[in-house]
This record gives structure tokens, sequence and C-alpha cells, in this order.
């Protein structure tokens, strides 16, 4: 994975414990209830991946600072809040065209089949919690920053390998 | 109608072509989803008699009704075909996000039909099927042929139900796995390799919508929270392997092919053990909060790399069963069952009872020539080599592996006949299947609940080894009681089955988990789901019905009373260590508790079910072919 220097942002975004998560994939049932009213894995704005049996995460947008999706969308459809980072579509300009999937080093855009819109985390602004951190039954997803999530690095690289 | 599409797909193999069928909702709602509504399926799709590997006996496959939804634990499905082992009804439970897959699909069920003549993947893509060839697909293991299919496909959503080399080599004991789970036991991957079918593959883009979903998001998450204490800790953290020595001090666990009820190395074989010196991470199926799949990787020695999930019955039949104590053996053996495609359970316990006549000199070294080893091997208790050797002969159907590969019953009875010998007496299987890791000479509850048990030596359709080992019964005894404690055992777990949801989420509803701690929450959940008016009473029902049709197929197939059988060694052979020492079930005992049982179902003496029994139950077209 390549990510510029420029892409590591102060924004908040959702991340993911892989130690933590256990794959449930409730997380994408709460994000595409809140999101379309049903239950479907396929619109969630939250993925999860799993590379081996045991190697699981799970992966929304990380409101890059300078987001690339932003740069890459010929429409200018996509703006990125400034004081939040959340990324918003304007669903007149958007087309489907996808350029900002190509763009996203995260895959955390997708596509919704039946509008042909870009759709992003928005950290379910219009509700009081983001609901994949309040439905996660394991306490894998946190509201975090880049410079809190490397305090947490270094906080486990103490007690793993200083303290054993 | 909510919570179904209303929709069941054909699909026939031998034609290569498809079609729809769609059911009224009253017939949802008697046969709900899971073992039933496969069951149901298999019973109007099959030709009654058929030969189990014949192109006659389909498979039938229902989803939950809580599948795709964020109702806890309720992402499941179940397979039925006619079981190759029995010769009645195979029904098996599996897990995870195959299920969900299909129905995101838009449909409630699956029969497939017929044979077909080249190896295949059936693709079901959403509403089109395409059969696909699966020659590049042949050799691979379980988990290997999910990901070349997605590689194929180039969809990391989609899911697939597949075969492994077992059930491509025609292993009677081989079964079906999905994402890492299997439906295990009966003999589902010998069916599918009859029709050379060597994966089921789903994707299923449409979104799930149910009745009230502001309801059930509210009770799911409820539940959910509930999943995340007390109640389902020893599932959590340890999984159930911690029964090994929960087994081991009641005297119950199997060891030496049931020879013995406790292991001297119990301890290195435990889930304690397991957890501090194999475990990598705990995962869930789609669906669960819970997660109880305890990864677990040999790190050194000869099968150093070896990783599966480990759980009780897996751990029985490999491990003290056997005579091992060495826990990288027995990973090895269950990766190998795993990714082979066969039934851990059967498995172990077919190699117990081929150790055991290799004991007492019937079976020599000269048995055991294979390529690996060209002058035989000794396969005494407590050899892992030898055991991971069998399982891959059993696999490949290699040498003696071929004789085993057909389960306990087949290999005993074919040596008998060839050698004159009396091996079926420590041939541990109940109507074919071989049994699970309780031993039922000191459970004497049970042991009637896994005499009469519709698919043979199962632990989980009957659960009645629950009150004996609690001491709501006393284990060691019998009395007029035990008919309708097996019967109520049985049908309780016949709802988690059908719905299905997973047992171990059955405390989480109340903190109780008889039926009035559960029942309540599980018709609130169908409402909210369906719409519906469910109440105590309905819920109750769903198991009653899903076992009678389960037992009208086995009576139909030709099933007696003196099916309901236990193997020779719990009648004849007690223990000598341990708390269940020197106890039997007497051949008066089990016929006595049999008639107990029978009348505790409204059945006849003979175990037959009176017409007006199946009509009171809305089963009239079940009561006119098998009612009496
Ligand atoms: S924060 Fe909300 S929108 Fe973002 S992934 Fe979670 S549930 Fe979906
Ligand atoms: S809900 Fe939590 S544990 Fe489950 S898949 Fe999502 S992040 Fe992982």
């Amino acid at each position: 994975m390549t990510v510029s220097a420029a892409a590591i942002a102060k924004f908040q975004y959702i991340d993911c414990d892989p130690e933590k998560c256990v794959g449930c994939q409730l997380c994408e049932y709460a994000c595409s209830y809140t999101k379309t009213g049903e239950y479907n894995t396929y619109r969630s704005r939250i993925r999860t991946v799993r590379a081996e049996e045991v190697l699981m995460t799970a992966i929304a947008c990380r409101t890059c600072e300078n987001a690339p999706c932003v740069t890459a969308c010929t429409r200018d459809a996509l703006t990125q809040d400034p004081v939040t980072g959340i990324i918003r579509v304007d669903a007149a300009r958007c087309d489907g065209c996808a350029w900002c999937i190509e763009a996203c080093d995260f895959g955390a855009i997708s596509i919704n089949p039946a509008t042909k819109l870009a759709e992003i985390c928005d950290q379910c602004e219009d509700e009081d919690e983001p609901q994949c951190i309040k439905w996660c039954p394991k306490d894998a997803l946190v509201l975090t920053t880049p410079d809190r999530r490397a305090q947490r690095s270094r906080h486990k690289l103490l007690t793993e390998e200083v303290a054993g | 109608m909510y919570g179904y599409s209303g929709k069941i797909l054909h699909i026939d193999l031998t034609e290569r072509k498809t079609w729809v069928e769609e059911k009224p909702e009253e017939w949802y709602k008697l046969y709900i989803g899971g073992v039933s509504m496969a069951t149901r399926l298999c019973w109007e799709n099959i030709e009654p008699g058929c030969d189990a590997l014949s192109p006659e006996n389909p498979i039938a496959l229902a989803n939950g009704i809580f599948a795709g939804t964020p109702v806890p634990v309720g992402g499941k499905y179940g397979l039925a075909s006619k079981s190759p082992l029995t010769g009645f009804i195979g029904d098996s439970l599996s897990g995870s996000w195959f299920t969900i897959a299909l129905k995101r699909a838009g449909w409630d069920g699956l029969v497939i039909h017929g044979a077909s003549e080249e190896w295949v993947n059936v693709f079901v893509d959403d509403k089109r099927v395409q059969f696909r060839d699966a020659s590049a697909l042949l050799g691979l293991g379980t988990f290997a042929t999910e990901e070349a299919i997605r590689e194929q496909l180039g969809d990391d959503q989609v899911r697939s139900a597949t075969i492994g080399p077992a059930g491509e080599n025609g292993v009677t004991i081989a079964n079906v796995t999905n994402d890492g789970r299997q439906a295990g036991r009966t003999g589902h991957g010998a069916v599918w390799g009859s029709k050379k079918l060597k994966a089921l593959s789903v994707r299923g883009t449409q979104g799930v919508t149910v009745a009230d979903p502001e309801t059930l998001m509210a009770l799911s998450f409820e539940i959910t929270e509930a999943s995340q204490g007390p109640h389902t800790s020893k599932y959590r953290m340890l999984g159930t392997a911690t029964n090994v020595l929960n087994m081991n001090k009641l005297g119950l666990l199997p060891t030496r092919n049931y020879q013995e009820g406790v292991f001297e190395d119990a301890e290195l074989v435990s889930g304690e053990y397991l957890d501090e010196h194999h475990k990598v991470k705990v995962i869930a199926c789609a669906q669960c909060p819970i997660a109880c799949e305890q990864m677990s990787i040999v790190r050194d020695g000869e099968y150093k790399g070896s990783m599966t999930g480990i759980e009780y019955e897996c751990l029985y039949a490999n491990g003290p069963n056997l005579g091992i104590n060495d826990m990288r053996a027995i990973i090895k053996l269950i990766e190998t069952c795993d990714q082979g495609g066969q039934d851990a359970m059967s498995n172990g316990v077919t190699i117990s009872w081929a150790m055991e006549t290799f004991e007492r000199g019937i079976f020599t070294k000269e048995d055991f020539k294979c390529a690996k080893y060209p002058e035989g091997f000794e396969p005494n208790f407590g050899n892992g080599e030898a055991a991971v050797t069998l399982a891959e002969m059993i696999r490949d159907r290699e040498g003696i592996g071929e004789l085993l590969s057909h389960g306990t019953r087949y290999a005993s009875q074919q040596t008998d006949k060839e050698r004159g010998t009396e091996t079926y007496q420590w041939a541990m299987n109940i109507k074919g299947l071989e049994n699970p890791g309780y031993d039922a000479r000191a459970l004497k509850t049970f042991s009637v609940g896994l005499a009469v048990g519709t698919r043979g030596g199962c632990h989980n359709r009957t659960a009645a080894y629950d009150p004996d080992i609690k001491g709501v019964t006393n284990r060691f005894t019998v009395d007029e009681t035990r008919g309708k404690v097996a019967a109520s055992t049985e049908e309780y777990a016949a709802v988690y089955d059908t719905l299905p949801l997973c047992k171990f989420i059955r405390r989480c509803f109340t903190g109780k988990a008889d039926r009035a701690g559960a029942w309540p929450m599980i018709a609130k959940l169908i409402n909210a789901t369906t719409g519906w008016d469910f109440d105590y009473d309905d819920v109750d029902l769903i198991g009653v019905r899903a076992h009678t049709i389960k037992k009208a197929f086995n009576i139909r197939e030709g099933w007696t009373r003196a099916d309901d059988h236990l193997p020779y060694r719990w009648h004849h052979d007690p223990m000598t260590k341990g708390p269940s020492a020197g106890y039997v079930v007497t051949e008066e005992e089990l016929e006595y508790l049999k008639d107990l049982y029978y009348e505790a179902k409204g059945w006849t003496k003979e175990g037959l079910i009176p017409k007006e029994k199946l009509i009171e139950l809305g089963m009239a077209d079940v009561a006119e072919e098998i009612g009496v």
C-alpha cells in the first residue's frame, strides 16, 4: 500500500483493531441499515476484509488530508469538510464514474448500484454516534486520529516487547 | 411476505436447467427454515427408497429465518439429503456468509436434483444460475476451493459451499464446508461427490428487509450486548474445548475407542492447554457477536504450521479417543479432516475402531501398508503419526483407508464377514453414524435420546445429556420420567436447529435458557422479522414439527423400532475407571426407555405416528403417506 505523507491527516476516522475484530460483519449490518433501511453488506460504508482465515479487519473512510478522491473527481462532486474531514458527495454532480474508487488506497468508497452515486462513510453525522462503533461487539472500532493511533502503537510496543 | 422471498430455486444437474417454485406463507409458518424446511424439501423431492448416492436423492438447502438480519447468531442454514451412512435423514447445520448470500440472492431454499456428468461448480448469481466447469478446482482442499472460486469470479463477496478431496473420492464420511464451517455429519460430501458437484457458489447483492426493523434492531442490540457477558464467557474464552476436563472429571470422556471414560493425560489435551500453547485467534461466524472458534496452530515439530479451529467434538474424537496426548498431532489430524472435507468426529471414531481391532490382533502391520509406509505401520493407541496417516488414507481411500472411508458400521460388517470376527462389538455408531463425545453408559436419559435420534449418534439433536449432567435427572438410573425428558430436550433443540439460531445464545435472552426464558423473546424476533403473530406455543410447535418431519422421512425409508439401538459396547462392557465405572445400559433398560419415549411423543408402541397427531400439526399430506 502506498500512502503519501500528505495523506496522513489530523481528522478523525473509524479505525479497526485487527486483533480484536472477529469478522462478524455486524458493523456492516448496522451501517447498511442506518444508511439504506436494508441489511446489505454491499451497501455498507465500512467493509470487513479477510486475507487469511485468521487475518481480518474492517475499513472505512480515513479522511485523508488533501484527500486523493476529491482531487481525482473530474466533476468536482466531492468536497471535504475542513473541520471534520468528512467527504461529502454532491448527488447532482456525481455520475458514478468511479475515479474516486481508483484513487482511494483504502477501498473505502463504493458506488450504489441503484443510484450510481459514490457512497462514503460520514461518521454518522446525523446520528448520536457512529452506528458501527455502537454495534461492534468486540469494541474493535474507535473514532481516532492518526496521532492517537500512533500513540496506541507505541504503547503496545512498550507493553509487548519491553515488558514481555 | 417479510423475512422470506417465497421462492425456492430448483436446479437440475442432469438436464442443466432450473425452475422456481413459489411456496405459500402457510407452508413457511409450518416449516420455518433450517433443518425443518430442508428436511421438508428433501421429503417433497426425493424418490422414496432410492440409493443415497443416486441422482434421485436431492440436496435440499434452507436458509434461516434470521439470516441476513442483525439477529445474533442467526446466519445459519440447514442441509438435508438421505444419508449414505445411515440410510435415513441426513440433516446438518452450518453457519456463516454462504447462507446470507443466498438470502440476499432472493432464495429461501435450494433443491439440487439429478447428477452431473462432468465436475461442476454451480454459481447462483442473484437470479441467474451458471453451470461452471470445475475441473480446475479438483483436488483442492475446502478453503483453497473457496478462495480459487473468488479469484476466478473476481469478487471477494462470493461465498461457496464446497467438498474437498474426500468428497471427490467418494468417501462416505465426507462433509460439506463453507466459510470454514461444516455441514459436518451424515456424509453430505459423499452425496455431493456422487453428483459431481464440487461447489455451490452464491452472490447475493440485494438487501434484506423485515416487517418491523426498529423493533428488530432494538431487540438484536439488547441480545448482542448480553452476549458479551457471563452467559457466553465459556464459549468466548476457551470454546467448547473446555469440556475435556469436565467430561474427564465425570468419567464420560471417550478414551481409546470408548473403552474408558477417563484419560490419564486429559490436561495435555484440554481447552486450557490449547489456549496457552496453540491459540492464535478467536473468530466468528457471520452475524455472530459471540465468536467461539478457537483458531489453533502448531508452532514446532513435524506438523509445524498446521492450523485449524478446534472444538470439543473433534478434539475428543481425535485426542483421548485415540489415546493421543500430543496436541500437535491432534491439530494436524483435525486440519487434515477440515481441509480434506471429512467429518472429524466420524474420522476419529473410525480410526479408534481400527486401532482397537489392531491391538486385539485382528489387523496386523501388513494391513496398514501405504505409499508412505510400504512395509506397513503399527497403529497402536497413542500413535499420532499413525492416526494422521490413517486420516490421509481415508481421504484418499488408499489401502485400508478404503474400508475405513465408509465409517464404522460398514468397516466392521465387512471385516466380520471376511474374517469371521466380531469387531462390530466395538464399532461405536448408532444407525451407522459415529457417536459423540459423551459416554452414554452413565448418562441414561441421554442413552435413549441417542438411540432414537433420527440421524443416528448425534448429541446435538437430542441434547438429553444436559439434564443428566446437570443432575436434573439421576444419570446412573432409569425411571418413568425419562421418556418425557428425552422428548422434551429433543424438541427444544429442534427449535434452535430450525430457526436456526446457534444454541450458544440460549442464555442471552433473559439469563435463563429454558423454554420460559427463551421462547417469548424468540417469538418477538420472529414477529418483528415476518410480521406474524407467533406466541410461546407457536415457537414450541416449531420444534415438534421439525422433529416430526424428520421422523416421518425415516418411516417412509423403512425405519422400524429395531433401528433405535445403542452400540454393543454400551450394553455389555462397563468401564473400569472413574466415577462412571461399572455402568452399562442393559437391553431391557433401553427397551423400557424406548416405550416411555414413544409414549411421550404420542406415537404407537412400534414408534409410528398416528394420523390424527400429524393432522393436528397441520401435516395432513404426511399423514396420508405414513400415518397409522
Ligand atoms: S460511521 Fe456510520 S457511515 Fe461510517 S461506516 Fe460507521 S456506520 Fe457507516
Ligand atoms: S463489528 Fe467489530 S468485530 Fe465485527 S467485523 Fe465489524 S469491526 Fe470486526
